[in-house]
């Protein structure tokens, strides 16, 4: 384990990923004290007088809305709703993806046939149609938005693992674990997984902006996050027919999910090559 | 092309000096530690109506030669560093693509070792024989099917007309190698160069490919480079020879000169390697007292073939037909037979990897329908050496833990116990103690046997299924391995199943032989029994298509098989196939009537 840590630590653009990360979750747990303005605050000085948001510079490092809102502030606070959906909502898509593609790839059989028809019936359903009638089952938090994401999200995942565990299934060396007598519990978990990490890292990492993405969306149509709570994906949103006139507010919060994206992605990278002894020393 | 008049002209000496001439080439290829040398200076020259082969190990650059000559080299990988290729007069290295387009398949074309790859699977063999005649100009659009056609009368295909319509797919191994060689023909070049062109067929079926290729050479006055490992192949085919090592020549003789006073020591210890059939000892028979390990009755396996909107069986492939056999304690018996009769399909019966149904006894206990945790009791007693090592092991994971592994999912040693018990493993198959912590990637493929040897042995079976277990390795690693597989059996006591495909190793393990067809045994009996005085006509052609690997010896012609479609195992869901009844015509030798 710490040899993993270590290994991540040798490689610039791991390291690179990692503080971005660490410095999202850093101002997620400290927002309230990093925050330089209210972020609910419609203040008359984050306005021209012609009732205009003001651009980047100043009082306001990175401009304000159309409110007179400071967007650093309302970035600061949104953090922890995106990070809270890019992480635990495509966390939650992942393993479960994962885990219904790996049995139905290993077992097959009648199993296998359950699970890949629900898979494609899920499929089937429009995602965005699917979560907002989830969404308005439930009563709109966090939590359920990240569930409801969740939910429609964890079908590609699955499809792509299921492809592969089944074409791994039939390589020599699971044959041989089952000739040795191993239990299909070993074998999925010592044999098949660790195969199936390299397409689950990258699958997972591309998950993390779709899904801060589709979170907007939800926001959007009022059955994510409720205004005037703040995330990345509803600034977007909220502003996007500003674009003209006001790009910081489309800008901002775009490089902001893009950072996290990109963080992940590199750190997944890194973290494939270094599992896999097959390429060591070759990076 | 085929007329005799162009056959009797082959007796007039070769007229022409030589056709291809390399000299002093040097191939590189980029690694992350920099430039590596995988071509040493070497040069030969090929005359017209000659047959030269590369002969080497794996790694030796047999094939870089050749991807050199056609200009195939991975492009920006590797690269012609030094030396010239002549084409007649024309220096090949010097080409651009375009002009080499010019000349492979018109005047130098290659044969691939594995033909269902190398041809298109989504055309038909008329479509791609027409593409090769269009693309180089050679007749026009409306002559082409003829042209076609009369290429794949030339290769002796049967039924040319029928097949021309064919996919890939539905042509047998020999066939589709039959169409490529067409292919390559097809704009009559002056050099063939052939890669391996037989390894991936069976023996029968390679006597009559490289009798086809012989005549074939004769016809047409092409200068053939040959590729192989197989010295049988290189005995039966080779005007000369040139062993390869490492990229460099080791030595070059006319084939009878290498074959009967190799110079150079990597010769003769290659020579020496080489298993050759009738070149054992006689063996006393078993004597009958020995108790049987492992009796198996009227064995069956089938497959369903299923189709159809419902995803109905619609045909039956019956892998495995009753099949009855025993291996008595610390003996060896030898499953032997062409690809897709069978006998491995036993074996996996036997590990209980594939739905069976029959009798099976392993040390007196029935496994028929037992359940999984049931079977893991059985498996400590047999286990299975498969034929890919590289495949069998998990490259993720240590060689240590994966030769430790039955160990822990059997509860027999966890800690300590555990890591000196696989110390000792590694120290009995010849493997340092460092090795251990290494990774399936670092090994080599002999020592990565080794190691899958070394997994079979950790729960200390009876029973050792070996599934073609040195088929993918070089000669001398596989005398190597096969030394280790005799010490371990005297050693401990193992008995082998030994599956193989290759009569001269068997005749060197093995202490009883069954020949297997299409699902059935047709001839089983003591070693010498059987491969010294075979009875039955399958085992008969079997070990006349061997090929011999020493150039003196003519060998006798292998008769074709009679029907022009192979026999399969395939049947309708109604049909049953006709039960063999094996006799016994000596003691302890029965053969199918």
């Amino acid at each position: 384990m710490l040899n993993i840590f270590g290994q991540l630590f040798n490689r610039p653009s791991a390291v690179f990923g990692i503080a971005v990360i660490l410095l999202m979750l850093f101002a997620a747990a400290f927002a309230p004290w990093l925050m330089p303005h209210d972020p609910f605050e419609q203040s008359f000085d984050g306005l021209t007088l012609m009732g205009e948001p003001l651009p980047p510079g100043g009082e306001f490092p990175l401009g304000t809305d159309l409110l007179g809102r400071d967007l650093a502030s309302r970035l600061i606070l949104g953090t922890r709703t995106s990070l809270i959906i890019g992480v635990l909502a495509n966390g939650i898509a992942v393993v479960m993806g994962a885990f219904v593609g790996v049995l139905a790839g290993y077992f097959g059989g009648w199993l296998g046939m359950v699970l890949m028809r629900f898979t494609d019936l899920m499929m089937a359903f429009p995602a965005l149609l699917l979560a907002i009638v989830l969404a308005a089952i439930f009563k709109p938090s966090l939590l359920i938005v990240a569930l409801v994401i969740a939910m429609v999200n964890w079908v590609q995942m699955a499809r792509v693992v299921y492809t592969e565990a089944r074409s791994l299934a039939e390589r020599e060396f699971i044959q041989v674990q089952k000739a040795i007598g191993s239990s299909p519990f070993r074998i999925l978990f010592r044999h098949l997984l660790p195969h199936l990490l390299s397409s689950i890292i990258v699958f997972g990492t591309l998950g993390i902006s779709t899904t801060v993405l589709l979170e907007a969306t939800l926001s959007f149509l009022g059955v994510g996050v409720q205004p005037p709570t703040p995330s990345w994906g509803n600034i977007i949103f909220e502003n996007q027919t500003y674009f003209n006139t006001a790009p910081w507010l489309v800008f901002f919060p775009g490089v902001a999910i893009l950072l996290l994206a990109l963080a992940f992605n590199l750190v997944g990278d890194a973290l494939r090559d270094i599992l896999d002894p097959t390429l060591k020393g070759r990076h | 092309m085929t007329s005799p008049q162009v056959s009797d002209s082959s007796q007039v000496p070769d007229p022409g000096g030589s056709l291809l001439s390399v000299q002093d080439l040097h191939v590189q290829v980029a690694t992350p530690t920099g430039a590596k040398t995988i071509l040493d200076g070497l040069s030969f020259e090929l005359g017209r109506r000659e047959t030269l082969c590369l002969a080497g190990e794996s790694g030796s650059g047999k094939s870089m030669t050749a991807l050199a000559i056609m200009g195939l080299l991975p492009k920006p990988m590797a690269r012609i560093s030094r030396g010239s290729i002549q084409l007649g007069n024309l220096e090949l290295t010097r080409l651009s693509e375009s002009q080499y387009r010019k000349i492979r398949a018109a005047r130098i074309s290659m044969i691939f070792q594995e033909p269902m790859t190398s041809l298109n699977p989504i055309s038909t063999v008329q479509k791609q024989l027409c593409e090769t005649l269009l693309e180089h100009g050679q007749c026009s659009r409306q002559e082409a099917p003829d042209r076609a056609l009369a290429l794949l009368k030339d290769v002796r295909l049967t039924e040319p007309e029928q097949r021309l319509q064919q996919y890939p797919h539905e042509l047998s191994g020999g066939m589709r190698q039959r169409v490529m060689i067409a292919m390559a023909l097809a704009c009559d070049p002056e050099i063939l160069i052939a890669d391996e062109p037989t390894t991936a067929l069976d023996v029968t079926v390679q006597a009559e490919i490289l009798e086809l290729m012989r005549s074939l050479q004769k016809e047409h006055n092409t200068g053939l480079l040959m590729i192989t490992h197989d010295m049988g192949v290189v005995a039966e085919m080779a005007d000369r020879v040139l062993v390869m090592k490492e990229g460099q020549e080791v030595e070059t003789a006319a084939v009878r000169q290498l074959f009967s006073k190799p110079v150079h020591p990597y010769s003769q210890a290659l020579l020496k390697a080489v298993p050759r059939l009738g070149s054992s000892e006689p063996k006393e028979p078993l004597p009958t007292t020995l108790e049987s390990v492992v009796q198996i009755k009227d064995l069956k396996v089938h497959f369903y073939i299923r189709g159809g909107v419902f995803n109905r069986p619609v045909a039956r492939i019956h892998a495995v037909e009753n099949v009855s056999l025993s291996i008595r304690a610390g003996s060896t018996l030898a499953l032997v037979g062409e690809s897709g009769c069978g006998k491995s399909t036993i074996g996996k019966a036997m590990m209980g990897l594939v739905p069976w149904s029959g009798k099976i006894q392993l040390n007196g206990d029935s496994i028929a329908g037992l359940s999984r945790p049931q079977m893991q009791r059985v498996l400590r007693n047999i286990q299975m050496i498969f034929q890919d090592p590289g495949a069998s092991l998990d490259p993720r994971m240590k060689v240590g833990d994966q030769v430790g592994e039955p160990m822990v999912v059997h509860g027999i040693a966890r800690g300590t116990e555990l890591k000196d018990r696989v110390a000792y493993l590694f120290q009995r198959v010849g493997l340092s103690r460092d090795a251990i912590e290494r990774y399936p990637h670092e090994f080599s493929g002999g020592q990565r046997q080794r190691i899958c040897i070394a997994r079979a042995l950790s729960l200390s079976p009876k029973v050792i299924i070996a599934d073609e277990c040195v088929s993918a390795l070089d000669v001398s690693i596989q005398a190597q391995v096969l030394e280790l597989l005799k010490e371990l059996q005297q050693e401990d006591d193992l008995a082998y199943l030994f599956i193989s495909h290759d009569m001269a190793v068997i005749e060197q393990m093995a202490d009883e032989v069954a020949v297997m067809r299409l699902g059935q045994i047709v001839e089983h009996g003591y070693r010498d029994a059987v491969l010294r005085d075979p009875r039955h006509s399958y085992t008969q052609r079997l070990l006349s298509a061997v090929p011999i690997p020493d150039p003196e010896v003519e060998r006798a012609q292998p008769r074709r098989e009679t029907s022009a479609e192979p026999e399969s195992p395939i049947f309708k869901l109604h049909e049953q196939p006709t039960p063999l009844h094996l006799q016994e015509i000596a003691p302890g030798h029965l053969v199918a009537s």
